[in-house]
This record gives C-alpha cells, sequence and structure tokens, in this order.
C-alpha cells in the first residue's frame, strides 16, 4: 500500500514536484502556509529552488520569470495575498505564461479571518485582474486530489500556456487523508517560446504589451479562442447518485464532502437526490449541468460565500428550473442537518 | 576601420519588432540617456561574446521597448516589478545574464520593495537605474528623483520638501546592504563622462558573467522632451544640477574579495524523488489486520483539551493507524489562534466507506483531556456514543446518562511512566482496547514510523500499554 497520511497543503508540493515542478516563490499566510513549508523543505532537495518573497506581489513577478525561463513554477496563498497577485497573473495571462497558483480560501472581506471559506470564487474564477481574460480552475475536495491537481494543473497550463489555479478552502489544506503518490514524469514539456539563455531562444520574446489597437484586439481574440477550446475540452465534475435525482445539491471544495453524507442520509430517508461537483471551475461544467437540470425538479446550491458559485449556475439554466442557495460565510460551515433541513423545506415548497 | 562605425551584434540590425514605417531608428528623442546606454550595453555584450546568454528585461516607462532593439532574450514585465522577475529567471538559468533594467519611477517608486530585496539576497544580475528625475512616457510627472523646486506636471509649483519629502538617493540606499557587491552612480552629461559610465556597465556586466554578482548602477540621464530643454542643454542640466544633487561616484565595491556565486542546482534522479520527497509507504501487515478485515467500523472522534496536551497528535497518531488497517480515515484540526495556547480540538472519522464529510459534529467518541472541553462537546456526543476524559485533571462527571463513560487518570499515569506529556497515547491505548479499533501489535510496531520523535518512541509504547491495561482492569 504506497500510501502516507499527510496535509492538504503538503500533498500539493509533492505533487508539484512530482510533475516537474523546480521552483516555488511565494509569501506566508495562514491557511496556506503548510504549502511554503513544504516547498522550503523539498524544493532545494530535489533540485529546485525556494524563495520567500518580501511580497505577494514580487512572488508572483518571481514566478513570471521562472514561466518565461520555461521552469514548471508554483506559487500559494489565501485570499488577501491573492488580491495582491492579481496584477501579475494579468501579465502572465497577457504574456500567456504557464504557472500554478494555489489559493487557501479564508474568511473575508479585509482581514477577515482564517477559517475557510468560499469567498475568493469571483476573484479567481473570472480572472481576478484587469483585463479579458480567464484562468483554469481547479477545485480539489480531497488530500489525494491536492495531490492529483497540483500534477494535472501544470500539464493544463503548459498545454494551454495558461495560469492553473487550485482553488480550495482552509479544511481541504489543513486536513490529513491517505494519499497514494504517483510516480514522477518523465519530463517536462519542451518549450520553444521560453527564454533559457540560448541562441536559439535569443529571439523570443515575453510580453503582454501590445500597443496598436488592432493587434491587441487580434491578442484578445486569440485568448479568447483559447478558452473556448478550453470550455470545450477541459469541463470536468463528479456526480454522486444522480442517476434518478429529482433534487441536485451542487457544491465544491468541503462542501462537496459534505454534500455527499447529505446525499446518502437524505437516499436513506427515500428522497431522490444527487450531488453535482464542479471539479473544474473555469471551464464552468456546463454540460453536466444542463443535464441534470432536463431531469431535476430544483437545483440547490450550498456554498461558504455570499453566493457566487450560484451566479454561474442561473446564467446556465436561465430560469430552466429553480436554482436554490444555501450559504454560510465568515468562517462557518453549513452543517449536514442545515442542509438536510434545507432540503426538506425546499421540497415542501416545490 | 569600417567595423567602429558598424552597429553591435546584441542590437538587431532592422528593428522589425517596431511598428510603422520605421524600422532603423529608435523610438528615444535625440538627448535621451536610453539610447546611449543601451548603446553601451550592447557593446559589451558583444566584446564580452555573451549576447546569447543574455536576457534583457524590459520595464515599464519609455525603455519599455528595449526589446525592439537588443537581440537577446526579451521579457518584457508589470512596472516595478523587473528586480522579482530577474530573480525567477537567474534561478532558473545560473548560467544567463540577466540585465534589469528600470527607470526612476520604477525602481525608486512603485519597485521599492523589488529592488530592495532582489539587492539584498544579493541575486546574480545586473540592474542598471536610469534616472533622469521624471515620468517621461506617462507625459512629465514628477518621480522620487525629482529635484526640490523642480516643477513637472504632478508639482507643478514645483516639488517641495513639505509636500512630496527629498529627492531619493537609491545607489546610498542600495550600498548599506551587504550583499551588492558594486554599486555606482553614473551619468550621461558629457563624452567624458558617458566613457566612464562605458567602463562601469562594463564592470558591472563582468561581475556577473565572472562571479554571479549583483551589481547595481545607477546613470543620471536627460528627458530633454519632459524638460522642454534642448538635448545639449539638458546633458547640460544633468552635469550641473542633477549631479549636484546625486553624487557620482562608486558607493561600494567589495567585487575584489567577492567569490563566486555558486547558483547551480542539486541534481536528482526521478529514481531518487520519491525519497527525497520523504514518501513512505506504511507497512502493512495483511496477517496481523486480518481480524478487522470484516469490522463494521464508522467512529467520528472528538479529540479535544489545551494546546501542548498533545491533542493533534493523539488524532494523527489515531489516524495513522487507522490507515495501516486499511480504514478509510481523515482528520481535521480547528487551526489557527486556537493552537497558540487555549484549547484546541481535532475531528477524525474512521470508517471501512469511503468518507465524505471530514467534519464531526454528533461524535461517536469525546475523547476530552480538560474541563473546557467536556463542558463544550459533552452535549454533543450521540446517544450511546462514548466519553472517554482525563478525570486527573477534569475535576467532574460527564451529566449525561446515554453514552459510556470512562474516566482514565491518563495525566497521573503518564508522571508515573515520567513524562506527563504521554497522557495522549495512554488515551489512545485505552480507546483501542475499549473499542477493539485494531490491532495492539499493528499499532506498537508502527509506532516508530508514525512518531516524529523517534527517541520518545519506547515511552509512548509504554503508555499505550498502560493504557490498555487500565481498561483491561476495568473491564475486570
Amino acid at each position: 500500500m504506497a500510501k502516507q497520511f499527510l496535509k492538504g497543503n503538503e500533498a500539493v508540493v509533492k505533487g508539484a514536484i512530482l510533475a516537474g515542478c523546480r521552483a516555488y516563490y511565494g509569501y506566508p499566510i495562514t491557511p496556506a502556509s503548510e504549502i511554503a513549508h513544504a516547498a522550503a523543505m523539498y524544493m532545494p532537495l530535489t533540485g529546485g529552488t525556494f524563495v520567500q518573497a518580501e511580497s505577494e506581489v514580487a512572488a508572483i513577478n518571481m514566478v513570471y520569470g521562472a514561466a518565461s525561463a520555461g521552469e514548471r513554477v508554483l506559487t500559494a496563498s489565501s485570499g488577501p495575498g491573492i488580491s495582491l497577485k492579481q496584477e501579475g497573473v494579468s501579465y502572465c495571462a497577457g504574456s500567456e505564461l504557464p504557472c500554478v497558483i494555489v489559493d487557501i480560501v479564508r474568511g473575508g472581506p479585509g482581514l477577515g479571518n482564517i477559517a475557510p471559506e468560499q469567498s475568493d470564487y469571483n476573484q479567481v474564477v473570472k480572472g481576478g485582474g484587469h483585463g479579458n481574460y480567464k484562468v483554469i480552475v481547479l477545485a480539489p475536495n480531497s488530500v489525494q486530489e491536492m495531490c492529483d491537481f497540483g500534477m494535472l494543473a501544470f500539464d493544463l497550463a503548459d498545454k494551454y500556456r495558461t495560469p492553473v489555479y487550485v482553488l480550495t478552502d482552509g479544511f481541504i489544506g489543513q486536513m490529513m487523508e491517505p494519499v497514494e503518490f504517483p510516480e514522477p514524469i518523465e519530463k517536462i514539456p519542451e518549450k520553444s517560446w521560453v527564454v533559457k539563455g540560448t541562441d536559439e531562444t535569443s529571439d523570443n520574446l515575453i510580453t503582454s504589451i501590445e500597443l496598436d489597437p488592432d493587434d491587441l484586439e487580434r491578442h484578445n481574440q486569440k485568448l479568447q479562442q483559447k478558452y473556448a477550446i478550453i470550455e470545450e475540452q477541459e469541463q470536468r465534475a463528479e456526480e454522486y447518485r444522480t442517476d434518478d435525482a429529482e433534487i441536485i445539491l451542487i457544491g465544491y471544495g468541503i462542501v462537496s464532502r459534505i454534500l455527499q453524507t447529505v446525499v446518502d442520509k437524505l437516499r436513506e430517508e427515500g428522497v431522490k437526490v444527487g450531488m453535482l461537483r464542479p471539479i473544474t471551475l473555469f471551464p464552468f461544467p456546463t454540460k453536466s449541468m444542463t443535464k441534470l437540470a432536463k431531469s431535476a425538479k430544483f437545483f440547490l446550491t450550498v456554498e461558504m460565500s455570499n453566493g457566487q458559485l450560484v451566479d454561474d449556475i442561473r446564467l446556465i439554466i436561465e430560469g430552466k428550473i429553480p436554482v436554490y442557495l444555501y450559504n454560510r460565510m465568515g468562517g462557518n460551515v453549513p452543517s449536514i442537518k442545515e442542509i438536510h433541513d434545507e432540503v426538506m423545506k425546499l421540497m415542501r415548497l416545490s | 576601420m569600417n567595423t567602429i562605425l558598424k552597429k553591435s551584434d546584441s542590437f538587431y540590425d532592422v528593428y522589425e519588432r517596431r511598428p510603422g514605417a520605421d524600422k532603423l531608428t529608435t523610438t528615444y528623442c535625440p538627448g535621451c540617456g536610453h539610447g546611449v546606454l543601451h548603446k553601451l550595453i550592447a557593446e559589451a555584450l558583444d566584446d564580452f561574446g555573451v549576447r546569447e546568454k543574455t536576457i534583457f528585461i524590459s520595464p515599464v516607462g519609455c525603455s519599455v521597448f528595449a526589446y525592439y532593439y537588443f537581440h537577446t532574450g526579451n521579457v518584457q514585465v508589470a512596472h516595478g516589478r523587473a528586480p522579482a522577475v530577474a530573480t525567477g529567471i537567474k534561478r532558473a538559468h545560473p548560467h544567463s545574464v540577466v540585465i534589469s533594467y528600470q527607470g526612476d519611477g520604477d525602481l525608486a517608486a512603485i519597485g521599492t520593495a523589488e529592488i530592495m530585496h532582489a539587492a539584498n539576497r544579493g541575486e546574480g544580475i545586473t540592474v542598471f537605474f536610469v534616472n533622469n528625475a521624471i515620468y517621461g512616457m506617462t507625459g512629465g510627472q514628477m518621480a522620487p528623483t525629482t529635484l526640490i523646486g523642480q516643477k513637472t506636471m504632478t508639482s507643478p509649483r514645483g516639488r517641495t520638501v513639505n509636500n512630496e519629502g527629498f529627492p531619493i538617493c537609491m545607489s546610498e540606499i542600495i550600498a548599506t546592504l551587504k550583499a551588492p557587491v558594486f554599486v555606482e552612480r553614473v551619468m550621461i552629461g558629457d563624452t567624458k563622462s558617458t566613457m566612464h559610465a562605458r567602463q562601469t556597465v562594463r564592470k558591472a556586466l563582468k561581475l556577473q558573467i565572472e562571479k554571479n554578482a549583483f551589481t547595481f548602477i545607477e546613470v543620471l540621464a536627460a528627458c530633454p522632451s519632459n524638460m522642454k530643454m534642448t538635448p545639449s542643454r539638458s546633458r547640460q542640466w544633468v552635469k550641473e544640477v542633477l549631479a549636484d544633487y546625486f553624487p557620482l561616484g562608486v558607493k561600494k565595491d567589495v567585487s575584489g574579495e567577492f567569490e563566486r556565486k555558486d547558483l547551480s542546482r542539486m541534481v536528482v534522479k526521478n529514481s531518487e524523488l520519491h525519497d527525497a520527497l520523504n514518501i513512505e509507504t506504511a507497512k502493512v501487515d495483511s496477517e496481523k489486520i486480518a481480524p478487522y478485515r470484516e469490522k463494521i467500523i464508522n467512529e467520528e472522534i472528538k479529540i479535544a483539551g489545551f494546546g501542548g496536551q498533545g491533542v493533534l497528535s493523539l488524532g494523527t497518531v489515531l489516524s495513522e493507524m487507522s490507515m495501516r488497517h486499511n480504514y478509510e480515515v481523515s482528520w481535521l484540526p480547528s487551526y489557527g489562534p486556537e493552537m497558540r495556547g487555549g484549547t484546541a480540538n481535532c475531528s477524525v472519522k474512521i470508517s471501512k466507506k469511503k468518507i465524505g464529510s471530514p467534519l464531526v459534529a454528533n461524535p461517536t467518541i469525546l475523547i476530552a483531556m480538560n474541563r473546557p472541553s467536556l463542558d463544550k462537546f459533552e452535549h454533543d456526543v450521540i446517544s450511546g456514543g462514548l466519553i472517554i476524559y482525563d478525570d486527573s485533571l477534569i475535576d467532574r462527571k460527564p451529566t449525561r446518562d446515554d453514552v459510556d463513560v470512562i474516566a482514565i487518570p491518563a495525566t497521573k499515569i503518564a508522571d508515573e511512566l515520567g513524562n506527563t506529556k504521554a497522557a495522549n497515547m495512554i488515551i489512545v491505548g485505552a480507546l483501542i482496547e475499549y473499542k477493539n479499533l485494531m490491532s495492539q501489535e499493528v499499532v506498537l510496531e508502527s509506532l516508530g514510523d508514525v512518531l516524529k520523535r523517534k527517541n520518545l518512541v519506547e515511552l509512548n509504547q509504554k503508555a499505550i500499554l498502560r493504557g490498555a491495561e487500565f481498561i483491561k482492569n476495568l473491564k475486570k
């Protein structure tokens, strides 16, 4: 049994290193700091580099440099730090630089608190910085997926030359579960466009500036085409007991773990309920969602935010069936009982 | 002698990246310092034979388009961030020659943090800092280096000390740091000073090429367009006015004694990676765990006590042992300020089925190691559940009559063993024995793999046995 018991925040670093990542630039913040701790421990031992940057802004720009140089590079933070990084993420998106950013979301706004929340959804899934861009967003709900998505994120980042987020909450970062670690990848893909300090790369240019409006529009159109391909090809979602489900509960991250238990409990009571868990938040899993909307009486979205995911679901469902929201904020986690009771209430209403 | 007039090979012959019809001249105004400094850098790259190895970082400002001209690897970056980007590049390719080129707003205002810390880390890069006391590209606003009384678009009545403070002297600041190897302020004012600047540029680049040294060259230069001066008048102003406030000269030079900085990285084979990452495979003795294969287990455990009582590690040990019995398991701490003094708690779920929510709201088992924990969680325990509490520390009995209760003087027994901190393992031993959750033999054998402090393994094994013994005596 090749299993190791460890924290989500540590698993994502080990996964990243197995995926060929050899550079970490970051700034400490609770509840993401163990990612920096693990990177500080393991990057130098595996032939990588680790720098605790002077700021989140500097960290993401070091990432920009490493990605320009062709490295698989990782950074991580939590809400307030992600807000600071957004400038650099926009530059990475504009310059089409692959990199991986982990966001272990805490309570906001402002300093908020360090308890788990999902309130970074909008600032991450919608791009977040200035300009017309999006980023791929993976939403793990287990320590195993922290490892697996730590690897997958780099493949997607390189495949589409885009920043990729691993977005999850304080609980998934802090919890421990057994993880099976895969073998490392053979080698990272060749990138002809990077600068390496070699003759063959001395004509390469990494930039996001296009002064001419027509050129910049063309660049933007190219980005939008890329996002369209990503939307077509990379949607991921998990369906749980949805086969005959009349009620669909929707949630990601720690919420999806709670929903799974709620579904089991309601099923025992004879309620035909299932769960849809978006694994990619961009691209949004519209295919699963529209399919399930055909047979469901209503959706109930459960979120640890003011209702950010639910907006996207309502856009997709276009009023065809009711899409309800049950949410908690401030670091409170909805309990099994709360969600169970909410479903029962909504069943009586519908 | 024709070669003298030849453009540097480190420049493109034709500036194809430049939009518009003119592909042969630069975008810089007559009299501007950038063009001259570009030329000095390009010549040095040629002469040192490092064009191919060079990666040039263009900032925001008039030199944003340096990549039109330099036939090197080029990276254009955000305002103020060049030294951070340079850090990422140089560490990826230690053999490369990384030039971080910035203006005064870029380096001395919005990018103050990045330059200070890149300098302080002694990154193996060369920084060229063009100080012309004004924001050029954005249209003549005040720079951090704008002189007192100097009129700009954002200091229309002249810069005052009262409102804007003093012009900032970056070279002097950088020279106070320990890591920089060579710091000098030069100017592009007249031929003589330009020729001196040429020598300085070469020295700085050479120090990177040979020693991976951090060097910082401030170049006083003119911005005739925004100063509303003729090119020659503006250079005169640099010489007479700007250099008067910003004294020229070497601010720091330890290049003689500086030993080459080794930036090479460890080489680790893929086959060694799991070991390097400390990925250990938990050993499972399938024969010894066989009696537990069919066991129906669905425990939701809340463990709570003071920080320092080993509450979290009680949970992780139970979890690690559960994993070694092929149970599904999750561990979730209360994290944050609670860790630092006060109460700590964690939730452990152990099941034969895949675990949904890792949160424990209504535990089947409560382990309370202090009074506040018993007070807080007693009423959450499910009917028919179990409360284990340390009655050497808790001065009241649980009030519930619908649950099993074990009062165990764990701290007292631990003290008898010679280490109060073993109280948590006494409870592990008791719980395993009481619930027959897992093989005691496997637990004792695996303890060495699980505990971080190897010198405490024997003590903790004893503690587990004492906990089990306590239960056996109870059952008698």
